[in-house]
């Protein structure tokens, strides 16, 4: 397996919100975990009441986990993901991610690491409608400040590699929802994120080609990515590593899958469908 | 191991490099790209922008062109021209007005001409009303008595026959030169007046030339061509006696020199008539520039004002620009909350929308001032009205225009980069 990459490139500090501290940490500890998460509690206030959305969450997710997050609505876990995909903020404790403690960050510190640590895929593949697949993908890096012609490469790079090479200059409505979801899981990695976040990724999808994106999830795991997906499918949930399911703003159990099910193998068994999709050679 | 899963390994290296120039213009093809994807909406926003910028230009160049050409009327008068006259006098207390003192000589005009330096010519004026007859015909005019150079001095110019000359001075022949209002008065009938014989307060005169006309002025002085010039020493001789002139007309070799030429002409003439250190000038020089300077500050007053007028259609325009980005920031929710989602910086958004404003009052602006100079240009051959192409409002103009942008782009630019990216991204 080739996790080497992913190791040396996100422990050795190569990102300028890796701190002193954040070094000595991962000094200290073996496998730094990815997402460290200590009493994390969100409360919102509705008028005069006070809504608990997440209670108290203590969570460590480990460098190449494909974690799901289960549970029903109103248990807290979108929450969590916003906390975890630093776009809100915690009401108290303390979530370190990759070794940076981002609790206390401002709204522009939190944009630059949901920018080079973290990759968003949504459920309803939230391109950029006006631009191409290229262009779409090579979005993040232009925030990152990455020069213009490696972001086309690189973007070049992520679009074979779910592949939709010869798709690159198609716009968001030119394309299935399928090659769009591919077209947003380039999107995610392209800056080389620590963790990437899936809310639903096979939500407005049809089973085949659930499946068929679940396997380009677990082929980016096998490459030793950080996965965190929400899913309220059990079915899906059996593609991933480890299950986290919250109920009432807490965790009601966290397991390790003992069968984990190759989603590459289940699509090799199930029979194709007549489409126009150019499923992964 | 997969050729795709390769391809993941390579990109799990963290990109590097250069940090892709500077940040804010990095928004740039974003704000072209939205503004391009929406041209109706973009031309039709920049509209009140053109028309702000086109009628400022236009009007200004409309306000430089009249004051040009009343600068050039006045201009006519002479600007470096003097005029002295004798001082008022005073007798038992009561003192009559200015001009009215018989202080002025013709000696006062030949030391002008003699010891000043930068004088490109002097003529002493004798002036007065006389009744003028030829033929069966009798007028009433003003008749002035002259060198030949006041001829060029007050810019007249001759259209028919010629004018007197120095020897005609020298010798007080009795010629003289007819205005034209004289000319129509006294040879009804359109005969040539050159060679005719007229009988000023009953001295015979002969018609040497008729002056080219000059028409009626707004001011004291009515009609300037309801006059007849003769030579000075005639005048002196023939007609008003050689006792004093009613003034000395001085035209300065550089307009720029007549501060200094009426400080020498005063000394002069104080010299002249060996006034005591202690008593006052008894008499005044004056020029034409206080007239100029006061007609061309009225006609750029009312180029202000008329500008005053077309700027506050520019910050109407500004307003509709302001208008459509807080529309375009509503619209555009779900985008800005992807964009921040993926790592955009909240003055990532501001600069967006911000260059997307900017852009759009720039090219508004740019518009306006081909369509306010093509406006200016085209007036003159169309109309026939006077327009000076205003550079310098063409270039206050573009910039007003992208201050505009800024000022009004400001505003939803902010609001957009404050958006909440989790509710930003739940917009439908």
């Amino acid at each position: 397996m080739n996790t080497l990459a992913l190791d040396a490139s996100h422990t050795n500090g190569v990102l300028h919100v890796l701190d002193a501290t954040s070094a000595a940490e991962t000094a200290a500890v073996t496998t730094p975990a990815v997402i460290r998460v200590t009493d994390l509690a969100k409360d919102y206030t509705r008028g005069t009441s006070v809504v608990h959305a997440l209670r108290s969450v203590s969570l460590e997710v480990q460098q190449g986990e494909f974690v799901a997050v289960m549970g029903p609505s109103g248990s807290g876990k979108s929450t969590f993901m916003n906390l975890v995909g630093c776009l809100d903020r915690p009401t108290s404790g303390s979530y370190v991610l990759d070794g940076v403690q981002v609790t206390s960050l401002d709204r522009t510190e939190l944009a630059n690491v949901r920018n080079k640590k973290l990759g968003f895929i949504f459920q309803g593949f939230n391109l950029l409608p006006k631009m191409d697949a290229l262009e779409n993908v090579m979005l993040p890096m232009a925030y990152a400040g990455v020069p213009t012609s490696i972001r086309r490469h690189r973007a070049e790079v992520a679009l074979q590699a779910v592949s939709l090479g010869g798709r690159v200059h198609h716009r968001p409505n030119e394309m299935s929802g399928g090659q769009q979801q591919r077209v947003a899981i380039a999107r995610a990695l392209v800056n080389a994120p620590s963790l990437i976040l899936a809310d639903e990724p096979t939500g407005n999808l049809d089973s085949r080609t659930s499946v068929e994106i679940m396997a380009i999830l677990q082929r980016l795991n096998a490459a030793g990515a950080t996965i965190l997906l929400v899913t309220h499918e059990p079915e899906i949930a059996t593609y991933c590593s480890r299950t986290v399911v919250f109920k009432d703003g807490l965790v009601l159990s966290d397991h390790n899958n003992e069968n984990i099910v190759s989603a590459a193998e289940t699509l090799a068994a199930t029979p194709a469908q007549v489409d126009d999709e150019e499923v992964a050679a | 191991m997969s050729a795709p899963a390769d391809a993941f390994a390579v990109l799990a290296q963290v990109p590097r490099g250069g940090n892709g120039g500077p940040r804010a213009l990095q928004s740039i093809p974003s704000a072209l790209a939205a503004l391009r994807s929406n041209k109706g909406r973009s031309v039709l926003t920049t509209l009140g922008i053109i028309i702000g910028v086109a009628a400022v230009i236009a009007i200004v160049a409309l306000g430089e062109g009249a004051s040009a050409s009343v600068n050039s009327q006045l201009a006519g008068l002479g600007t470096n021209l003097l005029t002295i006259q004798p001082g008022s006098t005073s007798s038992g207390g009561a003192r009559t007005g200015s001009g009215n003192a018989v202080t002025l000589k013709a000696a006062d005009a030949d030391a002008i001409s003699q010891n000043l330096a930068g004088i490109s010519g002097v003529s002493p004026v004798v002036s007065g009303s006389a009744q003028v007859i030829a033929g069966a015909q009798n007028w009433s005019t003003r008749v002035q008595a002259v060198m030949p150079a006041y001829l060029t001095i007050e810019n007249w110019t001759i259209d028919q026959g010629s004018t007197f000359t120095v020897q005609d001075n020298t010798n007080s022949n009795n010629v003289a030169v007819l205005g034209t209002t004289v000319v129509s008065s006294l040879f009804p009938n359109g005969q040539s007046p050159i060679g005719q014989t007229i009988r000023i307060r009953n001295v015979p005169f002969t018609v040497v030339g008729v002056l080219a006309s000059k028409g009626a002025t707004a001011g004291p002085g009515g009609d300037q061509d309801d006059t007849i010039l003769i030579p000075f020493q005639t005048g002196q001789v023939r007609l008003f006696g050689a006792s004093s002139i009613n003034q000395i007309v001085v035209q300065v070799a550089d307009a720029n020199q007549i501060t200094t030429v009426t400080t020498q002409m005063t000394t002069l003439l104080r010299q002249q008539h060996r006034l005591a250190s202690s008593a006052a000038d008894d008499f005044s020089i004056r020029n034409n520039n206080d007239i100029i300077t006061r007609a061309s500050g009225v006609s750029s007053t009312m180029t202000m004002l008329l500008g005053g007028v077309a700027a506050v259609s520019l910050v109407v325009g500004g307003i509709g620009i302001m208008n459509i980005m807080l529309v375009s920031v509503t619209e555009r929710t779900r985008e800005i909350g992807i964009r921040l989602a993926i790592g955009a910086q909240p003055g990532d958004v501001l600069s967006q929308f911000l260059v997307e404003a900017v852009v759009l009052s720039i090219l508004g602006g740019a518009i306006g001032i081909v369509i306010g100079a093509g406006t200016a240009l085209l007036l003159p051959i169309v109309v026939g009205w006077a327009t000076v192409v205003p550079w310098n409002a063409i270039v206050l103009a573009f910039g007003v225009s992208a201050a505009i942008g800024v000022f009004f782009g400001i505003y939803p630019a902010r609001k957009a980069s404050q958006l909440d990216p989790i509710i930003a991204l739940r917009y439908e």
